[in-house]
């Protein structure tokens, strides 16, 4: 029940005479309603991540890249590693 | 889906894992606190993927599987003896009560219905102005805030015929309650990634230090727990214990203040009972005083409740992650997801039907 889901912002309304902000939000083609109360900032074309129809949060997309680019550099520094403990042992001596 | 489906690639999910091998030297364990991220831990397989050195347990994050049978039968008396529209989200309604579950009174003809949002609750009050209309409002962090936003709708709306019924739990007292149990054993915490959205990641600095535990604030997908898990183990093997976001997409550092502003607008903490667990001091969220009308607690003259559980369930063991599903006697046996003996067989989020679920599927391939 604590699933929450990222879906794309469509439309922003206001209900009750203006005081809700409600947001028609697209999660891969299937249309829901969530209220942006908790996500003044969100705009239209916006992805959020939405709660029992409540939009918790505005997806950071320079974060987003974050869990692959933290794998490529891993990546890279093992292959940086792999590479030295190829290398014979008096020259990893020499260089320490 | 974006920013859903890259997270599933099987391909990055085997990089995260080939780096989890080479980094880990020894046993550790880990907890994930969150019922969404066992179910996805099961579901996915990665609990077998693991290499042998890592044990996951399973923490008490499962909102169904800790809410005290009190309220159960509370939540039943309301829609059998008060005849009030009882909602709330699917999953509570198969939970075992002392006598009967939601799901039971529905079927002798109580008003209970299922609902996807605490927001339609308010609806339904608006278009039911004769019935009193009840959400049983439970959840973590997460989850409190669309609740708190309900009663806010309800008092804007000048509704006199909606009310609450809270069970709300707070993850950093329960995280203390495990660290401080003599039999614990766990290393490391992988925290609720959704939890943090809302209240950001500032609580969980004392407890990292206090406990010299490694937590790292993780998403759900099988990419988000395989990164969290390896961002848990560099730590351990470093001897390090911080806080890290590895769901950053979602997490910042002080969490959503919109939403806690309204939580304390509405909510204030107090203690309360963990099934299976026991009375954890300021755990848990109760209506403030000015929102006294929308509590059903003080709406209803409630009946003591009995709290009548199977004595042989040892759930409060397999939340604090001092026990796994299967050593419970119980198991597949007396107790399975058509007839529950305790809550954590009854949610898909609770620990004993993930196991459930997840070895009757290895029994199907297998065949
Ligand atoms: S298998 Fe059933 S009886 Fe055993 S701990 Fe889990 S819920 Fe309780």
């Amino acid at each position: 029940m604590c699933l929450a889901i990222p879906g794309k912002v469509l439309s922003i309304e206001s209900r009750y005479d203006g005081t809700v902000r409600m947001a028609r939000v697209s999660f891969g083609g299937i249309v829901k309603e969530a209220s942006l109360e908790m996500v003044p900032q969100a705009k239209v074309g916006d992805y959020v991540l939405v709660h029992v129809g409540v939009a918790i949060s505005v997806v950071d997309e320079e974060e987003a890249q974050r869990t692959f680019s933290y794998l490529r550099e891993m990546g890279e520094l093992d292959e940086l590693k792999e590479i030295n403990d190829f290398l014979p042992d008096e020259n990893q001596n020499a260089s320490q | 889906m974006k920013f859903l489906s890259e997270y599933r690639d099987p391909e990055v999910a085997a990089q995260y894992l080939k780096l989890i091998k080479k980094t880990v030297t020894r046993p550790w364990t880990i907890m994930e606190v969150c019922g969404g991220q066992t179910h996805s831990l099961v579901k996915n397989g990665i609990l077998d993927m693991l290499p042998p050195e890592i044990t996951m347990v399973h923490g008490p994050g499962c909102p169904v599987c800790v809410t005290p049978v009190e309220l159960i039968d509370q939540a039943v008396w309301l829609a059998e003896e008060k005849g009030v529209i009882l909602c709330s989200f699917g999953d509570m309604l198969r939970v075992p009560g002392s006598h009967k579950s939601l799901l039971e009174a529905k079927a002798q003809g109580a008003d209970v219905r299922i609902l996807y949002s605490p927001l339609e609750a308010v609806r339904l009050a608006q278009t039911h102005p004769d019935r009193e209309v009840v959400f049983f409002a439970v959840g973590f962090e997460t989850t409190a805030p669309a609740n708190a936003l309900s009663v806010v709708h309800a008092k804007r709306l000048g509704l006199k015929n909606y009310s609450i019924l809270t069970s709300h739990v707070l993850v950093p007292p329960a995280i203390e309650a495990i660290m401080e149990d003599e039999q614990t054993r766990v290393n490391g915490f992988l925290a609720a990634g959704h939890v943090c959205t809302i209240m950001g990641t500032m609580e969980y600095y004392p407890l990292a230090e206090r406990f010299r535990v490694p937590i790292v604030v993780t998403g759900f997908e099988p990419v988000d727990l395989l990164q969290g898990i390896l961002m848990t183990v560099q730590q351990l093997e470093k001897g390090e214990a911080r806080v890290e976001v590895q769901y950053s997409r979602m997490v910042r550092e002080e969490g959503n203040p919109r939403a806690q502003e309204l939580l304390f607008e509405v909510f204030e903490v107090t203690d309360r009972w963990w099934r299976g667990i026991e009375l954890i001091p300021m755990s848990g969220f109760r209506l403030k005083e000015a929102y006294a009308p929308w509590d059903a607690t003080r709406k209803f003259d409630m009946p003591p409740g009995e709290a009548k559980e199977e004595e042989t369930c040892i759930s409060g063991d397999i939340m604090k992650g001092i026990k796994k599903p299967h050593e419970c006697p119980n198991f597949g046996t007396r107790c399975t997801p058509e007839r529950p003996l305790g809550a954590p067989m009854v949610s898909s989020e609770g620990a004993c039907a993930a196991y459930y679920h997840f070895s009757n599927l290895a029994k199907q391939l297998a065949q």
